[in-house]
């Protein structure tokens, strides 16, 4: 059916080292080199570094959903928000206060929601066909008014408590690498009630849901000022490594600095990114482990065969049903791992900057250019674009300076350069498309 | 390695519709149709090689109808009977071979074209629009058609009453043998010369087939060549002008209806006894 | 007479505004659903289709304005829109024969033409962005009101005001027209019948002689013209801002998919329940209440308005849960 050449031929053994250390010049090459391209700056290329990595986790996630499960996830921003929650509420120091002010409320709150939503469920299996519906809504409405009786005076008084510098909940001030696995389970969670109620028997419609699921948290994470302070931003996040300050201020190493020939504020950026960088990476390579361990077992081969084989899945039929959702959970509990990692990483919770087309669709176009269903290939595919995403902003205007050149200065050729750095978008369109035309497997294919 | 364009089991409904959705490339544009072979039979598929992947299923089979003629092919299961009929239609590239039609070559032909240049198929299955009337499946079939086309429309609805009551109902809620009259009379609508059924007779009753077989005759009668593909091989057989036997791709008898009919080892090979 | 007040009250902050964006919403879906219906997938890239077209709209309106020529009471931009889905529709059919028309040719499955739109949506959203740039823009001008608040209570006599924007009156209008022209466009006439005829059954359209490609291309114009079209008025309603396009994505999903995915008449109908729906849930219905004669405690508002898309989702939810081939039978069962 395919007719594209990728199809037969085989993959050289040599591709992925290759493609990695061709990718590992990429990011030399911003550390080394200063001109109009690169930034030669160690700093720069280590803050790309650390932000591709992330992405390489999330869109190990996705791959697992996708590449495993051909489960279209268009929700991931909402999950790896979901995840940098649990930093924030688990890291982050208590605030004095907030939760006598309400805190005991809010769970008995969130309890008498959940409680009122399982009830539905049991009403609506337990009633006759004909008032299932009528008693199910009775149910949810009436655990939505006592919900919102319980929970709005709490919130008031959270918010109320310190407004300027607090006004929320706090958090339990627990070591901060805690919190990871804390943001996956917080993903996952909410993958499985999404999950739940989105694949179906005979087909799903989790593109959608997830869509929803997605918007609807970055929502909760803007307007729920007492959960993490909402649009003001949570700041403080504490950190795994050291603090540039701190290590400015440590003899030791700005002697050891002065070794590498390196002036301390240098140094000691370079240091923390690269401390970052190796918990990243530990994390990054085990879950790699993890899954293709995973993808050997008789689970992962039941988990290709539904894959590959429709017929076979149908006369499954309901296993399918349940294999999907197991896939789904533990994918968006990686994309949650590496929601916490990241708000750890930048220290800060601001919800504004979660753009579905930057956290969901980019890291979809890292999943299918790095290779659907390879793990490396996810993980390539992420430094790849992830590093071209970031220098495509400053290569856009320079390219655009190089192409009107021969045009004499004027509102069209500045508008045109001011204008370049969205080229971006369309330069990884581009790459996507092009990727999908002439190479749908990816640059790694799958084995 | 698994097909970099297949779904990876992906049965998503809010994104993905793949009901109705096709086999046949209709992006694929037609070459030029050239002069035919003198002595050719009305229709002609010469020789025909090729199949989907990359083993043949049809091996050189030769099938050919005269004008006003019934031509029937029967066969074991997986000889090629469908494959032949849609390679004739040009829903399937063929290797060698050449397909001609009323003394054209229309090989290069793809299946839209070959429509307009006088071919009705009617498909084993998915061969009426479901949440189309009736009336509106009659008038698709005659999209070709710039002229007025209510007389054909009278005409089919003439050979079958029973699908003319129901000319204001979705054609997916109908019976299975209304169904095939309505499929039948769909690719009539164009007028066409040549006429091809593929199992027409697929699961309906014995009652409704005996009349199905009767309106073929009929249309043959009119002048309309018939090319048919059945499982019913005695009964099928018995109407038909000329047989053709196919076992693996290729021509193993070829005869007038009843000369198979009475051929012993076709009997007792293809036939049941 | 209060009763009256609570009417005028209801008209005025729950119904005229959820026409409005339910119209909006109906042309989106329609889009989305015929997309869907025809070519078989959802297509990721029309929120951005109807920025881009927006986009153009309002750079014309501004050619225009720049002219001297305007519509006098009318918004500029109707002038502007015909033309704009002209060369939207250009990029769409240049966009189909460049990038999806191989997924056809090769009969790759829809969930790689899922994954293209996807690119094509990146490459929109950079053209826009390209071409206009992010910043909000509001480009209504000519009259500003139908009916306005003090003239509909010098009229009535009313303490409650009530007032029709020239937008949300255009709105409904153009709407309207759109959908009975698409629909006796599917249902009377040939071109239409054989759009359906494919939506059906793609290789028995074929073997009637029906041109795959032509109906392709006709469904891709339409659906622009849809998109452009509920692009432009809902910025003219509200405003345009290129991200704001993207974020309407979910609730015409939701649209067509409440409405039955694949079907036009559910499409229009799934748009009026979003919108009711969204509007009524964020509205406060406290002043109503007290026109009615109640004291309620607190501002009786079901969710609060940065939650609209809950509302989308719920609905949504509940509509699979309950009937799961959507309000009227769509193609996704």
């Amino acid at each position: 059916m395919s007719s594209n050449r990728q199809a037969d031929a085989p993959s050289s053994p040599l591709r992925a080292p290759l493609l990695f250390a061709a990718v590992a010049v990429l990011f030399v090459l911003e550390g080394t080199l200063s001109n109009a391209w690169f930034s030669g700056s160690w700093n720069s290329a280590l803050t790309i570094l650390n932000m591709g990595l992330l992405s390489a986790v999330t869109a190990l996630g996705v791959n697992m959903i996708w590449g495993y499960g051909g489960l279209f996830n268009a929700g991931v921003v909402g999950f790896l928000a979901l995840g940098g929650l649990a930093p924030v509420l688990v890291s982050t120091p208590a605030v004095p206060g907030a939760w006598a002010a309400g805190g005991p409320r809010i769970l008995l709150a969130l309890a008498a929601g959940l409680g009122a939503l399982a009830l539905a469920t049991l009403v609506a299996r337990r009633s006759p066909p004909r008032w299932r519906v009528p008693l199910a809504a009775v149910v949810v409405l009436a655990g939505y008014a006592l919900f919102r009786t319980v929970f709005d005076p709490a919130v008031a008084a959270i918010e109320a408590n310190n407004p300027a510098k607090a006004g929320n909940i706090g958090g339990l001030g627990l070591p901060v690498l805690l919190s990871w696995p804390v943001g996956a389970l917080f993903a996952a969670a909410a993958a499985w009630a999404v999950g739940k109620v989105a694949l179906g028997l005979r087909s799903d419609y989790l593109a959608i849901a997830t869509l929803g699921i997605g918007e609807i948290i970055i929502a909760v994470l803007k307007n729920e000022g007492w959960l993490a302070r909402g649009v003001l931003n949570m700041t403080g996040v504490p950190r795994p490594v050291p603090y540039e300050l701190d290590l400015q201020a440590d003899p030791d190493f700005v002697a050891r600095a002065a070794g590498w020939g390196m002036d301390a504020a240098t140094a000691s950026g370079i240091w923390v990114k690269l401390c970052y960088a190796g918990l990243f990476v530990v994390v990054l390579v085990a879950l790699i482990v993890l899954s293709e361990l995973a993808l050997r077992s008789p689970w992962g081969r039941m988990m290709r065969a539904i894959r590959d084989n429709e017929i076979a899945a149908s006369a499954m039929g309901k296993d399918v049903t349940r294999r999907h959702l197991q896939l789904f959970v533990i994918g968006c509990a990686v994309i949650g791992l590496a929601g916490a990692m990241m708000i750890t990483l930048d220290g800060l919770m601001a919800p504004g900057g979660y753009n579905p087309l930057r956290y969901t669709f980019l890291i979809w176009v890292m999943v299918i250019v790095g290779g659907s269903g390879n793990n490396w290939g996810a993980v390539l595919g992420a430094l790849l674009i992830w590093f071209l995403w970031i220098k495509a902003e400053v290569w856009g205007p320079a390219a655009m300076a190089l192409l009107t050149a021969p045009f004499p200065d004027g509102p069209m050729r500045s508008h045109l350069i001011d204008s370049a750095p969205q080229m971006r978008f369309i330069a990884m369109g581009l790459v996507l498309l092009l990727v999908l035309r002439f190479a749908p497997r990816g640059l790694l294919p799958e084995r | 390695m698994s097909d970099p364009f297949a779904n990876r089991g992906n049965r998503d409904a809010s994104i993905v519709n793949p009901r109705g959705s096709g086999t046949v490339d209709g992006t694929r544009a037609s070459g030029p149709t050239r002069p035919g072979r003198a002595g050719d039979a009305f229709l002609i598929g010469e020789a025909m090689r090729g199949g989907y992947g990359k083993a043949d299923i049809l091996n050189g089979c030769t099938l050919a109808v005269e004008k006003g003629q019934i031509a029937v092919i029967v066969g074991p299961n997986g000889a090629g009977k469908s494959t032949a009929m849609k390679a004739i239609f040009g829903m399937l590239n063929l290797r060698e071979g050449s397909v001609r039609l009323d003394g054209q070559d229309i090989s290069a032909l793809n299946p839209q074209d070959r429509v307009r240049a006088g071919m009705g198929f009617v498909p084993q299955v998915a061969n009426v629009f479901p949440t189309m009337t009736v009336e509106e499946n009659l008038e698709m079939g005659a999209y070709i058609r710039g002229d007025d086309f209510r007389q054909t429309m009278a005409q089919v609805y003439e050979l079958f009453p029973a699908v003319a009551d129901k000319r204001r109902q979705n054609a997916g809620e109908l019976s299975g043998g209304q169904r095939q009259q309505v499929a039948v009379g769909r690719a009539l609508m164009t007028r066409p010369k040549l006429l091809m059924l593929d199992e027409p007779t697929a699961g309906v009753s014995p009652i409704v087939m005996d009349e199905l077989f009767d309106r073929i005759i009929e249309i043959a009668r009119s002048g309309i060549s018939i090319l048919m593909v059945e499982q019913n091989a005695k009964q099928a057989l018995d109407i038909a002008d000329i047989g053709y036997v196919l076992v693996q791709g290729a021509n193993r008898y070829t005869d007038t209806g009843a000369a198979l009919m009475a051929n012993p080892e076709v009997r007792r090979t293809f036939l049941g006894g | 007479m209060d009763l009256l007040n609570a009417l005028v009250a209801i008209l005025n902050f729950v119904v005229i505004p959820a026409s409005a964006y339910g119209a909006q919403l109906a042309l989106g879906a329609l889009g989305v659903t015929l997309i869907y219906g025809i070519l078989r997938f959802s297509n990721f890239a029309h929120g951005d289709t109807m920025a881009f077209g927006t986009a153009v709209t309002i750079l014309l309106t501004w050619g225009l304005q720049a002219g001297g020529i305007s519509l006098g009471p009318l918004p500029t931009g109707l002038l502007a829109l015909p033309v704009a889905i002209a060369l939207t529709s250009v990029l769409v059919l240049v966009t189909d024969r460049l990038v999806y028309r191989h997924y056809r040719r090769v009969k790759a499955s829809p969930i790689v033409i899922v994954m293209a739109s996807v690119g094509v949506m990146f490459v929109m959203n950079g053209l826009t962005r390209l071409v206009i740039g992010v910043d909000e823009i509001q480009f209504a001008d000519g009259a500003r009101f139908v009916v306005s608040v003090p003239q509909f209570k010098a009229m009535t006599g009313l303490d409650e005001g009530l007032a029709l924007r020239t937008t949300q009156a255009i709105t409904l209008v153009l709407t309207a027209a759109a959908v009975w022209a698409l629909f006796a466009f599917l249902n009377r006439t040939r071109a239409g019948k054989a759009m359906r005829a494919y939506a059906d059954n793609e290789d028995l359209a074929l073997l009637s002689g029906i041109d795959p490609e032509r109906v392709v291309r006709l469904t891709w114009i339409i659906a622009t013209a849809l998109a452009v079209a509920a692009g432009t008025l809902y910025g003219l309603d509200k405003s345009f801002k290129a991200f704001n396009y993207f974020q309407i994505l979910l609730p015409i999903f939701a649209a067509a998919i409440v409405g039955g995915l694949g079907s036009p008449l559910g499409a229009v109908a799934g748009g009026f329940v979003i919108a009711f729906s969204e509007v009524a849930l964020t509205y406060p219905w406290k002043k109503i209440a007290q026109y009615l004669g109640f004291e309620p405690a607190g501002l009786l508002q079901l969710l609060s308005t940065e939650y609209k898309f809950a509302v989308s989702f719920v609905i949504l939810i509940v509509v699979l849960l309950v009937k799961p081939t959507g309000l009227f039978r769509g193609k996704s069962y």
